[in-house]
C-alpha cells in the first residue's frame, strides 16, 4: 500500500469514527444544557460560586458574569507565573517574566494557547497541571456556554414578563451563565477528558509527577527529561480545541503522541466536540436538519481542504523537499505526510493550533493552506462553541444576502434579520480581519519586530501574517520560527488574543438577547428553506468569499508568493 | 457609582470563586485520578517507557538519541534540537523543528550535505549507495526532533555500512532490520518505521555474540 492510500484510508476511518460518535455526543450535550436537575457536585460548586443556578439572566448579565470569570482567570494565572519561582512543585524552575505571563495567561483564557515559551523548560507542574490545564477545560467550556446561549436565542420563542415591573422584557433571557459552566465542564469535558487522558497513557503518553530525571543514553552519558502530566493535559488540550503543548515539540514530541493510532485519536478529539455541536443546535432549535446543514457546510469545507494538504504536501514543491525527495522536514515518520496533513487542516480548521507537525516547513501552498484556515474564521468545524457561533453569524449573513436577491426581509430560523441583527453579524466577521492586517502591517512598518523573522523573503512575513492570524482568531499554532518572545510580540499577541476573542463574544451575545427578544415569524412559501442542500452552497460561498477574499492581498504577498515561484 | 462598584467586585468574587472551586476539580482531583489510573495500569508507559539493556536503561524507546557511532544504525537528523537558556541548574533538551521553509537557502544546502553524506557513509568497497535511493527522511530533520524512528528504506541503507564495520554478513543484518520493521498499525495507520534504540540494541547484542 501506498502512502498516499494509507492516507485516505485513515482520512475514511477519522470519518466513519467522527460519524459514529455524532449522534450521541450531539444528543447527551443538548441533554446537558437544557437538563432541569443538577447534580450533587454541581450544586457544591454553585454554593461554592455563591450562585443561583437557576436565575435566569439577560444577555448583558451572561456576558457580565462571563467576563468576570475571563478576568479572574487572567489575574489568577498570571499571578501563578509570576509566583512560580517560590510556589512548592515547580522544578525549582523561576517565575516567568512578566510579558510572557501576560501572553500566556491571556493566551489560555482565550483558548489560544500561543506559547512564546518552551514548555520543558519554563513551567513547572503547579503552572501546567493546576493552571494552563485547568483553562484548557474553563475556556472550552466558556466557548460552548456561549455557543449555547445563540442557540437559546433562535430558540426562544416568547418574551417574558418581567417578575416586578410587569413589563414585558424586549430582549429575552439566555439562561445562565454559571450552570453553562458548570456543566460544560462537569458533565462533558472532564469525563470525556478522563476517559481519553486513559487511553493516550495505556499507549505511551506519560503521566507522572516525577522531577526532572537523568536517564542513560545508549552510547554512554545521560540525558535529563522532564516528568509530567502530560496525559491528563494532553486529552483536555485537543478535546477543548485548545493547543497549548506541555513540550515544545507540542504533539510531534512522542510523549504527548506516540503512535499513529494516539496521532488520529488526538485529530478525533480535536473535532469531535465543534461537529457534535450541530446536532446540539439542531435539538435545541426543535429541528436536527438545522444542524445537518450547518454540518454538511463544516464537512465540506472541511474535507476540501485536507484534500487539498494532501495534495500539495504528497507534490512537495520547494526547493528543500524537492532536493530531499519528500516533505518530510519536521515531519515525523511514524505519522508520515498523510497522517500530518489531517492534523494539520484539522488544528487550524478549529481553534486548537496543536501541531504534529511544523506547518513552517510545509510547501508553501501547504503553510498557506493553514493559514487560511484559520482566516476563514475557524467554523469548520471550528472551536468547542466558538466554532458553532462563527458559522451561524455567517448563516445570518448569507440568509441577509439571499434575502436581498429575492428582495425579501431575510429571517432564520424564524427570527427576522434585521438593522441591528446585520449590524452585529457584521462587526463579528470585520473584528478580526482587521486585528490580524493592522497588527501585521504596523509590525512591518516598524523597524523592530521583522528582526524576529527566521525565513528570509516570503516566508519571512507569512512568519508575522501567521502569528496575527493566530493570535486573532485564538489558534496558536505558528510558524514557529519567529522569536515571540519580545516586548514587542507578547504584547501585541496579547491584545490580539483578547480583542479577537471577547469582541466577537460580545457581539455574538447581543446578538443572542435580540433574537430571544424576538416572536417568530410564520414559515411561508416564500421563506429560504435553511435546511437544504441549497442553503449549504449558499453557506460555503458566504464563508469563502466574504472572510476568504478579506486576505487575499495579504496571502498573496507571502504563501502564495512561496508557493507559486516553486 | 458606588452601586457599580461593590457591583463589579461582587461579581469578579464570583468568578474568582468559580475559578478556584473549578481548578480543585479540573486542575487537582482530574489530574490525580488520571495519574493514579495510569501509575497503576500503564506503570512503565506512564513513566516514559524506559528500556533497560545490560543491566541499564539506555533510553526510552519513544525518544529518539543522537550520537551513535557509526558501528551503529543512525537516526534522523535533529538540526531542531536546543538546550534550555533558562533554569540551567538544569541540562534538558528542548524538543523542536528547524522551523525553515521549504525555499530557504539554508535548508537546501543542508539537505544536500545531509544527502552527500548519507550517500558516503553508506557506501562500502563492495557497495555503493544511490543518491536517489536516499530516503527523505534521512536529510530532513523531524518535527520534534526526538523521532524515535527511521524509515524501512533508511534502514535497509545502511545495513552494509553496519555489517561491515561489525563483521557481520550482510544477509544477518538485514534479518535484523526486517525482524524490527513496524508495520502500518492496522495495516493503514501511519507509516511503517523501524526504532533505532532498539534495533541498535538488538544489533549490539548480535555483535556480542558473535
Amino acid at each position: 500500500m501506498g502512502p498516499v492510500l494509507a492516507g485516505v484510508l485513515q482520512l475514511l476511518a477519522l470519518v466513519a469514527a467522527l460519524a459514529l460518535a455524532y449522534v450521541p455526543a450531539g444528543s447527551y450535550m443538548a441533554r446537558v444544557y437544557t437538563s432541569k436537575r443538577h447534580l450533587r457536585v454541581e450544586k457544591w460548586i454553585y454554593r461554592g460560586i455563591g450562585a443561583d443556578p437557576d436565575a435566569e439572566m439577560t444577555w448583558t448579565a451572561y456576558l457580565r458574569g462571563l467576563l468576570a470569570f475571563s478576568v479572574a482567570g487572567v489575574l489568577f494565572l498570571y499571578l501563578l507565573m509570576r509566583l512560580q519561582g517560590v510556589l512548592p512543585g515547580s522544578l525549582g524552575f523561576a517565575s516567568v517574566d512578566p510579558a510572557q505571563a501576560f501572553n500566556t495567561a491571556v493566551s489560555f483564557v482565550t483558548n489560544t494557547d500561543w506559547q512564546s515559551y518552551y514548555g520543558e523548560q519554563t513551567m513547572g507542574h503547579v503552572v501546567q497541571t493546576a493552571g494552563l490545564a485547568v483553562q484548557n477545560f474553563l475556556s472550552a467550556a466558556v466557548g460552548m456556554a456561549v455557543a449555547v446561549a445563540l442557540m437559546r436565542g433562535f430558540a426562544l420563542s416568547h418574551s417574558r414578563p418581567r417578575s416586578s415591573g410587569g413589563t414585558p422584557m424586549r430582549v429575552g433571557d439566555l439562561g445562565n451563565f454559571w450552570t453553562d459552566l458548570v456543566r460544560g465542564t462537569v458533565r462533558i469535558l472532564v469525563p470525556a477528558a478522563a476517559v481519553a487522558a486513559v487511553v493516550l497513557a495505556a499507549c505511551g503518553v506519560i503521566q507522572n509527577f516525577s522531577g526532572i530525571h537523568e536517564v542513560g543514553q545508549f552510547m554512554g552519558g545521560s540525558q535529563q527529561w522532564n516528568g509530567g502530566a502530560v496525559a491528563s493535559q494532553e486529552a483536555i488540550k485537543e478535546l477543548g480545541t485548545n493547543g497549548g503543548g506541555y513540550f515544545n515539540a507540542n504533539s510531534a514530541h512522542p510523549f504527548e503522541n506516540p503512535t499513529p493510532f494516539t496521532n488520529l485519536f488526538e485529530i478525533f478529539l480535536i473535532l469531535i466536540v465543534p461537529f457534535a455541536l450541530t446536532r446540539t443546535f439542531g435539538l435545541m432549535v426543535g429541528s436536527v436538519r438545522q444542524g445537518y446543514a450547518i454540518l454538511a457546510t463544516m464537512v465540506t469545507i472541511w474535507l476540501g481542504f485536507v484534500v487539498l494538504m494532501m495534495w500539495t504536501e504528497f507534490a512537495h514543491h520547494g526547493p528543500a523537499l524537492h532536493a530531499a525527495g519528500g516533505a518530510m522536514e519536521g515531519k515525523e515518520v511514524r505519522f508520515g505526510i498523510g497522517s500530518s496533513s489531517i492534523f494539520a487542516v484539522s488544528t487550524t480548521l478549529t481553534s486548537t493550533g496543536a501541531v504534529d507537525s511544523f506547518h513552517s516547513s510545509f510547501t508553501g501552498l501547504g503553510g498557506g493552506l493553514t493559514m487560511l484556515a484559520m482566516m476563514l474564521g475557524e467554523i469548520a468545524p471550528g472551536g468547542t462553541g466558538s466554532g458553532l457561533y462563527g458559522m451561524l453569524i455567517l448563516a445570518v449573513i448569507a440568509v441577509f444576502v439571499s434575502g436581498l436577491m429575492v428582495g425579501r426581509t431575510p429571517e432564520y430560523l424564524g427570527k427576522k434579520i434585521g438593522a441591528r441583527e446585520m449590524k452585529l453579524a457584521a462587526c463579528y466577521i470585520l473584528i478580526t480581519p482587521a486585528l490580524v492586517l493592522v497588527l501585521t502591517a504596523v509590525s512591518l512598518a516598524l523597524p523592530t519586530p521583522a528582526h524576529s523573522m527566521l525565513n528570509p523573503g516570503a516566508h519571512g512575513f507569512s512568519e508575522i501574517l501567521y502569528a496575527f492570524t493566530s493570535a486573532a482568531n485564538n489558534n496558536g499554532s505558528a510558524f514557529a520560527g519567529l522569536n515571540a518572545n519580545t516586548d514587542w510580540f507578547n504584547t501585541m499577541t496579547g491584545l490580539a488574543m483578547l480583542l479577537g476573542r471577547f469582541l466577537p463574544m460580545i457581539f455574538v451575545l447581543a446578538l443572542a438577547g435580540s433574537l430571544a427578544g424576538q416572536r417568530p415569524v410564520q414559515v411561508t412559501a416564500g421563506t429560504l428553506r435553511t435546511d437544504k442542500p441549497l442553503f449549504t452552497g449558499l453557506l460555503v460561498g458566504a464563508v469563502l468569499i466574504i472572510t476568504g477574499l478579506t486576505y487575499f492581498p495579504a496571502l498573496a504577498l507571502g504563501p502564495l508568493a512561496e508557493g507559486l515561484a516553486s | 457609582m458606588n452601586n457599580s462598584v461593590r457591583n463589579t467586585a461582587r461579581l469578579l468574587g464570583a468568578g474568582l470563586r468559580a475559578l478556584l472551586v473549578l481548578t480543585l476539580v479540573t486542575g487537582v482531583l482530574y489530574p490525580l485520578v488520571v495519574t493514579g489510573i495510569a501509575q497503576g495500569l500503564f506503570l512503565g508507559k506512564a513513566n516514559g517507557s524506559e528500556v533497560e539493556a545490560g543491566g541499564r536503561v539506555v533510553g526510552s524507546s519513544l525518544i529518539g538519541q543522537q550520537g551513535y557511532s557509526l558501528d551503529y544504525f543512525q537516526p534522523r537528523p535533529a538540526d531542531g534540537l536546543g538546550e534550555n537558556s533558562l533554569n540551567t541548574q538544569y541540562k534538558l533538551i528542548l524538543s523542536g523543528a528547524t522551523n525553515l521553509s521549504a525555499d530557504n537557502e539554508k535548508l537546501v544546502r543542508s539537505v544536500r550535505a545531509a544527502k552527500a553524506e548519507v550517500v558516503k557513509e553508506n557506501s562500502t568497497a563492495g557497495h555503493r549507495v544511490n543518491p536517489a535511493d536516499v530516503p527523505a527522511d534521512a536529510v530532513t530533520s523531524s518535527g520534534s526532533g526526538l523521532d524515535p524512528d527511521i524509515s524501512p528504506r533508511y534502514a535497509d541503507l545502511q545495513v552494509h555500512r553496519v555489517a561491515e564495520r561489525n563483521h557481520l554478513p550482510v544477509a544477518q543484518v538485514r534479518r535484523l532490520v526486517d525482524r524490527h520493521t513496524e508495520s502500518r498499525t492496522l495495516g493503514f495507520l501511519g507509516e511503517p518505521r523501524v526504532n533505532v534504540l532498539e534495533l541498535n540494541i538488538a544489533l549490539k547484542g548480535l555483535v556480542a555474540e558473535r
